[in-house]
């Protein structure tokens, strides 16, 4: 029998019966540079941690089950979904969301530039999700510049607003000036 | 949705892993990569009373070549093996396959033994393990196993995995000599789980004849499913356009493939019969490679 029509869990609980509390865990971990600890219940996902226990709200949650790509941070330098991670598993690691994107003096990161350059938002609703998986995706892709290639690795970030070329646009020009940085 | 209450559990070793899945008996679930596991718990699917995380467990993160095996540990993520030089030259199949995974942020997380063991029949790395004939290394209380991919799908999401038992590694042949791989799928969207997806394997023996010929097929049925050269339709022949078309669609009439909302159980065979061609040919046309 799959496993997932098993009655799971030691009995069903019965309607408005209150869940069985569970031991809060202690976590520390370094979001952005900076050291954050709290006590979380195992159940809480990093992206609730993140925007309800720590106020960090510039990570946004769409779907809560890995389609839509709003919520993706960077987990010790790889883009992942918050949403699909308990804070628990975070313990010790380091975290980095859209608010570290920007310098201290509010300087925008070049990826930020390009896309105020090339109006790649409009609600902003995705922003965050997609420049958290662009850094990514230049930092392990950087020789990308093929415009479709882009636009499948930016297929797990959902944008319902900008029909993606403002996007792509932004991206193939950061793609390029990081290039030419390189360049001898 | 949010998950509801669990006992979280982190423990540092295999053998303390498999103690807390022996003691929670089938009320538990691990979690590695989480990216199948978690969607289901956010969305109370799934409810299990314990939860093993197995990401602390120390030393399951291997990746070597040994005796013409490439070895995967449990911890390896998807992303580490597609771009891994290692994974590209000893199993280019599973090097090809593995972009089609989810999205690459998936795949950072995403385990390759994880998604073995959660056994979805439209993963892509079912239809890998079972075309390259891999083997799977269990433990658990009793002794530890190898059980060979055509006998660990069970069924829809279930493997020969009893609840007390942890995948620890899965074992993929590497490449032989005048042999050509390939996969090929069709999804709606990149990263969705595909219709249809056909990894072909297919050997010539320096003549140019096909000395062997193997197919696997996902999402047409409860388990990903192979299809073997049985009847020497293209064995023994001379690897031509006509001998793979005929091979492709024995294949397809074989599948026994679902409607579900996405395609009819006839779109699916049509499909699996282009696509198991386009792989045949790919995978020929690779095979005099090494010549």
């Amino acid at each position: 029998m799959c496993w997932l029509s098993r009655p799971s869990g030691p009995r069903p609980r019965a309607p408005g019966e209150v869940a069985e509390v569970v031991a809060k865990l202690k976590i520390q971990l370094t979001i952005n540079g900076q050291n954050y600890s709290g006590e979380v219940e195992p159940r809480r996902t990093l992206a609730d941690f993140l925007r309800q226990d720590l106020d960090l709200t510039g990570t946004h949650l769409g779907c809560e089950h890995g389609v839509c790509g709003a919520c993706t941070v960077l987990l010790d330098g790889v883009a992942v979904r918050s949403c699909l991670l308990l804070a628990v598993q975070a313990n010790g690691c380091k975290v980095e969301t859209v608010e570290g994107l920007a310098g201290p003096n509010g300087k925008l990161h070049p990826i930020q530039a390009a896309f105020h350059k090339h109006h790649a938002l409009q609600c902003g609703f995705c922003t965050p999700g997609l420049l958290m998986s662009i850094v990514d995706l230049l930092k392990t892709r950087p020789d990308i510049r093929d415009e479709h290639e882009i636009r499948e690795a930016l297929a797990g970030n959902l944008c319902r607003c900008t029909g993606y070329s403002g996007i792509v646009a932004a991206v193939l020009e950061v793609a390029a000036q990081l290039r030419q940085e390189r360049a001898p | 949705m949010k998950p509801a209450p669990f006992e979280y559990h982190a423990p540092t070793t295999v053998a303390e892993t498999v103690g807390l899945l022996h003691q929670y008996g089938d009320a538990a679930k691990v979690l590695a990569g989480g990216q199948s596991l978690m969607p289901l718990l956010n969305f109370r699917l799934a409810r299990p009373a314990g939860l093993v995380d197995i990401n602390r467990v120390e030393g399951l993160d291997y990746l070597r070549q040994e005796d013409g095996w490439l070895v995967i540990g449990a911890l390896v993520r998807q992303r580490t093996a597609e771009l891994s030089s290692l994974v590209a030259e000893a199993c280019p199949l599973l090097a090809e396959a593995l972009p089609f995974v989810g999205h690459f942020q998936i795949r950072n997380r995403g385990t390759i033994v994880g998604s073995l063991a959660h056994a979805d029949p439209a993963a892509e790395l079912g239809a890998i393990a079972l075309v390259l004939g891999a083997e799977l290394r269990i433990e658990g209380p009793r002794e530890g196993r190898f059980v060979p991919a055509d006998q660990f799908f069970v069924s829809y999401l279930t493997t020969a995995l009893t609840p007390d038992e942890l995948l620890v590694e899965a074992r993929f042949p590497t490449a032989r000599h005048r042999t050509g791989y390939a996969f090929v799928e069709f999804a709606r969207r990149h990263g969705d789980f595909a219709l249809v997806g056909v990894a072909a394997v297919v050997s010539c023996d320096g003549a140019g004849r096909c000395a062997d010929a193997r197919l696997a097929f996902t999402g047409v049925g409860p388990v990903p499913v192979l299809f073997t050269d049985k009847e020497g339709i293209l064995r023994g022949e001379p690897i031509e356009p006509q001998a793979m078309n005929a091979l492709a669609e024995r294949a397809a009439a074989s599948l026994d493939a679902e409607s579900d909302v996405h395609a009819s159980a006839e779109y699916r065979r049509e499909l699996a019969g282009v696509l198991a061609e386009q792989a045949l040919r790919a995978a020929a046309a690779r095979s005099g490679r090494g010549g």
